[in-house]
């Protein structure tokens, strides 16, 4: 170890003159975190207005940003090298952690989703949104890419076993989404293009599985109104229809903050978590959104930056598969919030109320830092 | 760890490198995807958006205007508006009507009756409208419901007028009421001037006058939250009140009218024949019209409804009994019209009357006959020989063309809905309805009243009310309003339409009318009239009158066979209509009593009611009025 700190520290000194900068020193990406307290705080000024002027909301929020930018430090202080081996054991407390929440969780709205340690709570598959990018890229990447048959049908298993016990809790939404940040590792590997044809071919039939044998009566019905949100405009396509009215009335330069009538006066439904960009929109409008969107961009730009340039392919496909995923968050919750895809509870990345979420977010972004900034002399793997 | 050793760096990195590439572009495509979304409903639907966005908003709440006030002719409230706190839900915000009815039901009393009636609301409401649950709430009441108001959501006390009917029964009839709008209703009328009223004015001068007592709504621009609480008002336009209606109905003398018919079936009108204002209109049994105010209870209404005495009906404009020998003036002008007869031209009673080669023997009302009868006796004595004998030579075309001149088989231009024109027969009417010649011998029923021949009281009282004004038409009314003429649907406007030439009756002499109108005096003055004993012996001023006895020919229909009661329905009806005082008329009254004698008392106790108030009769202008009468009369006669 001393023999790696040794070296970067030469290396750095070589880069950037006699002193090591501070951000150097703490493995933080300047670029990423600007941009990161760039949206960030927009968002808590949105989040000021979808709460109806709810400070002390406002409040909690930032202190919620304060914890998640501190555990994005310090996932940022782990080397690359160090989250690789411990991936087989965040794997299975990953995997033990699920099965004991179907065992001894707590329940609420008759999902299973929290696990107790006294008073401190949490959400095991919220974990494993970060565990499932970290154990699969340094499964792959111990293989020879682009994988054989044999070594992605073991993969394709890591990935399945806590997608189904997620699954299971029952939480479709966040299963999917534990189940892509795996696939994404695949992807970017170099699987096969015929693989993939071949994989999307097999996706219809299970389809038809999920829809006729996995899927509970509330998830149909959130399909079924996406698809023809006026069939129930009292109950669940309320959302969808307050949703766009919410948009499409902000025009291109929006009604002006804290002057939006469809989030002010009720009538947008989860105006601050799911549905925060609606607010937005009304309130800013095209203009805002796009705003929104181009930080989004960069951010994304850096982490797809930050892979490509990462030294090992572990490092390349961990921050990719990172980086992918948090664009499916967005793109999910925009197209929901839109009408162009159904409402699953996904919130908006680093601007939805809500604690967990955010920690979990800013948590991969620690990643995307380590992948960065620990960097060897030595490419290995 | 031995495969480590072979794995091409370099060449692994590339291979991720150029699927991160893919992605990004993959991302963007996604992104522009999203990007024309957006565009799409900010920019293209933005219009069609932002209209939805203010109807969400904004919501038009109707202000309902004042409905009219109805008064007497000396300014007696007949009908008014009181205050009234009522507890109103709207089910779209109510979470579970069952729970919510069954904490309303701890808090006031509702019994299960108001939740019926609640019920049938809701279903025929519009979305989003208050439905009324209680009405008259209590002090106390609205007490308890605003403490609890938290967990009521959807509940909320509302207050509101409500149609009150001092008078009760006395006016059901005449001034009608108002209830609660049906489908059927809100389709006739003009629904956006409804939307924020739930009456209209059913039977009575309450329907007919609707338009103008309704006034016209306003409205307030709201902006309203999700859940339907008003933040702010953005604009008001103040509805116009509904205008009152002043009536010629005497609420003192419409008292004493329903006071002399007491407990018996019948009505009464009574009409000022210079002005044609209609001072009273009473039809007896009467009901109370502040029970269809608010929704009556099925109960309620199905008892009144099948009420054997037919309450909810009004006899003085829709009942039509056979004439009788009221209309033996009428006929007797037709005799005159016509020179079938000369007043002096006498004819022989031996108490019946017999067609030419006919067995069948027509009956005089008196068996032993009254002798030798004139004109004038024929009237006084009420002979039904003598208009017998003339019968033919008239013959009903003329009889039916000079009758139809009193209104009779026409509907009466009162303002009131509900009129009906009663039958006059004549050859036509019979050959479409029956596919029958007209008989000689029906002429001769038809004469005296009877046969085919029908009259409501209304309309008895507007032909006596002609010969009381030598002829002159005068328009029977109940308000002094202007009439309604604006809407060409209307029924009234229609007749005048049709009938432009007057009504008036002149005859080719005038002294027909003054020995018609002493022969009506002399009905009630003269020891052999047939009204003399029971009202002319202590008039206190001069009546002239007609008697009549309707023979009731059919049983009600749909009635029980109670024996006692099929008996008093087979009973003669009684009729009296005549005028006072005979030289200067200040009132025509014409009265049935159903299966009952006694209805020219019945008059008599409402011209008194009416004539013997203090300055009714010392009037000078009525003395010079009477003198000139007399001195014109001199002339002629």
């Amino acid at each position: 170890m001393s023999q790696h700190d040794f070296l970067r520290q030469a290396e750095s000194g070589h880069n950037l003159g006699q002193q090591t900068p501070l951000l150097t020193r703490w493995h933080i990406d300047p670029w990423l975190i600007s941009l990161l307290l760039l949206l960030t705080g927009c968002g808590l000024f949105v989040l000021y207005s979808a709460s109806d002027r709810n400070l002390s909301m406002v409040i909690r929020q930032a202190v919620y940003l304060g914890i998640s930018f501190v555990v994005m430090i310090g996932i940022a202080q782990l080397s690359p090298r160090f989250l690789s081996r411990c991936s087989p054991w965040l794997y299975a407390a990953g995997v033990l952690m699920l099965v004991a929440v179907l065992v001894v969780g707590d329940g609420a709205k008759g999902a299973q989703r929290w696990l107790a340690f006294g008073s401190f709570r949490f959400q095991p598959s919220e974990v494993l949104k970060l565990v499932m990018p970290v154990v699969i890229s340094a499964w792959v990447s111990r293989q020879v890419l682009p994988p054989g048959v044999k070594a992605v049908v073991v993969t394709l298993i890591l990935i399945a076993m806590p997608v189904a016990l997620i699954a299971k809790q029952p939480d479709l939404g966040t299963s999917l989404l534990v189940g892509a940040s795996g696939v994404f590792v695949l992807l970017l590997a170099g699987l096969r293009k015929r693989v993939i044809f071949s994989a999307a071919l097999a996706a219809i039939p299970a389809l038809w599985v999920l829809w006729n044998y996995l899927m509970k009566a509330y998830q149909k019905q959130r399909v079924l109104t996406f698809l023809n949100p006026e069939s129930d405009p009292w109950g669940s396509g309320w959302n969808i229809i307050q949703s766009k009215i919410a948009i499409g009335s902000g025009g291109v330069y929006g009604k002006g903050w804290l002057l939006g009538t469809q989030s002010h006066l009720d009538f947008l439904p989860e105006s601050h978590t799911d549905f925060i960009l609606a607010v937005l929109a009304e309130e800013f409008g095209l203009a805002g959104v796009l705003v929104l969107l181009t930080i989004y961009a960069f951010i994304i730009g850096r982490g797809v930056f930050i892979a490509m340039n990462a030294q090992t392919v572990f490092g390349r496909l961990l921050a990719g598969s990172i980086t992918l995923t948090f664009f499916v968050y967005l793109f999910v919750n925009i197209g929901m919030v839109s009408g162009i895809l159904p409402v699953v509870g996904v919130p908006l990345p680093l601007v939805s109320r809500g604690g967990t979420s955010l920690v979990t977010l800013m948590a991969g972004f620690g990643m995307l830092m380590s992948v960065h900034t620990h960097r060897n002399l030595l490419a290995r793997g | 760890m031995s495969l480590e050793t072979f794995k091409n760096y370099s060449q692994e990195g590339r291979i991720v490198n150029i699927r991160l590439l893919l992605a990004l572009v993959c991302m963007l495509l996604l992104t522009a995807v999203l990007i024309s979304r957006l565009v799409y409903l900010q920019v293209d639907q933005h219009d069609d958006l932002a209209t939805l966005s203010d109807e969400n908003r904004i919501h038009l709440r109707p202000l309902p205007p004042t409905r009219g006030l109805i008064y007497d002719t000396h300014g007696e409230l007949l009908a008014y508006n009181r205050p009234s706190f009522l507890l109103v839900v709207v089910p779209e915000r109510v979470d579970s009507m069952d729970h919510t009815l069954a904490a309303l039901q701890e808090l006031i009393a509702l019994d299960d009756s108001d939740i019926k009636k609640f019920r049938d609301r809701v279903r025929r409401r519009r979305p989003f409208e208050e439905v009324p649950l209680k009405y008259n709430l209590t002090e106390d009441e609205i007490a308890r419901i605003a403490v609890n108001q938290f967990r009521l959501s959807g509940v909320e006390v509302s207050a509101r007028l409500i149609r009150y009917y001092p008078f009760g029964k006395d006016f059901a009839h005449s001034v009608g009421y108002v209830g609660r709008i049906n489908e059927r209703e809100l389709k006739s009328v003009d629904a956006s001037r409804y939307s924020g009223t739930d009456t209209i004015g059913k039977i009575g001068l309450e329907k007919y006058y609707e338009p103008i007592l309704m006034g016209k709504p306003g409205y307030q621009e709201v902006e309203s939250n999700a859940r339907g609480r008003v933040l702010r008002v953005l604009k008001e336009v103040p509805p116009e009140p509904g205008q009152n209606l002043d009536l010629y109905l005497d609420a003192e003398l419409q008292e004493a009218a329903v006071k002399a018919l007491g407990n018996k079936r019948g009505a009464v009108v009574a009409i000022d024949p210079q002005t044609g204002g209609v001072l009273a209109l009473v039809s007896t049994p009467g009901f109370d019209p502040n029970l269809f105010v608010t929704g009556i209870d099925s109960p309620t209404y199905s008892a009144l409804r099948d009420d054997i005495n037919r309450p909810l009906y009004n006899r003085a404009t829709l009942g039509e009994y056979p004439p009788a020998s009221v209309l033996k003036p009428v006929m007797a002008l037709a005799l005159l019209e016509n020179n079938i007869v000369t007043p002096s031209d006498r004819v022989f009673d031996p108490g019946f009357y017999r067609l030419p080669g006919n067995e069948h023997k027509y009956r005089n009302w008196k068996r032993q006959g009254h002798g030798w009868v004139n004109l004038k006796k024929a009237i006084v004595v009420s002979n039904d020989t003598y208009f017998y004998a003339q019968a033919n030579k008239l013959g009903i075309d003329n009889m039916h063309s000079f009758v139809s001149r009193f209104g009779l088989g026409e509907t009466s231009e009162l303002d009131l809905g509900e009129v009906r024109p009663g039958l006059l027969p004549s050859r036509i009417w019979k050959k479409a309805l029956y596919n029958q010649p007209w008989y000689p011998g029906e002429t001769i029923i038809a004469i005296i009243g009877q046969g085919y021949m029908l009259s409501t009281p209304m309309q008895l009282a507007e032909a006596i009310m002609m010969i009381a004004n030598r002829g002159k038409y005068i328009k029977p009314r109940l308000a002094k309003n202007e009439p309604l003429n604006d809407d060409s649907s209307d029924m009234s406007s229609n007749l005048v339409e049709k009938r432009p030439e007057s009504r008036d009756v002149k005859l080719q002499n005038d002294a027909y009318w003054d020995l018609v109108i002493d022969a009506l005096d002399d009905v009630v003055s003269d020891q052999t009239g047939t009204a003399y004993w029971r009202i002319g012996r202590k008039r206190k001023y001069d009546i002239a009158g007609k008697t009549g006895t309707a023979q009731v020919v059919s049983i009600p229909q749909g009635e029980k066979y109670d024996a006692e009661k099929l008996k008093e329905f087979q009973r003669d009806h009684s009729w009296f209509a005549g005028f006072a005082p005979t030289r200067n008329p200040k009132i025509v009254v014409a009265a049935i009593l159903e299966n009952n004698k006694g209805s020219a008392n019945l008059v008599r106790d409402v011209m008194d009611a009416y004539l013997l108030r203090p300055g009714m009769m010392d009037d000078k202008k009525v003395a010079e009025k009477s003198d000139a009468v007399k001195s014109s009369q001199g002339e002629n006669g």
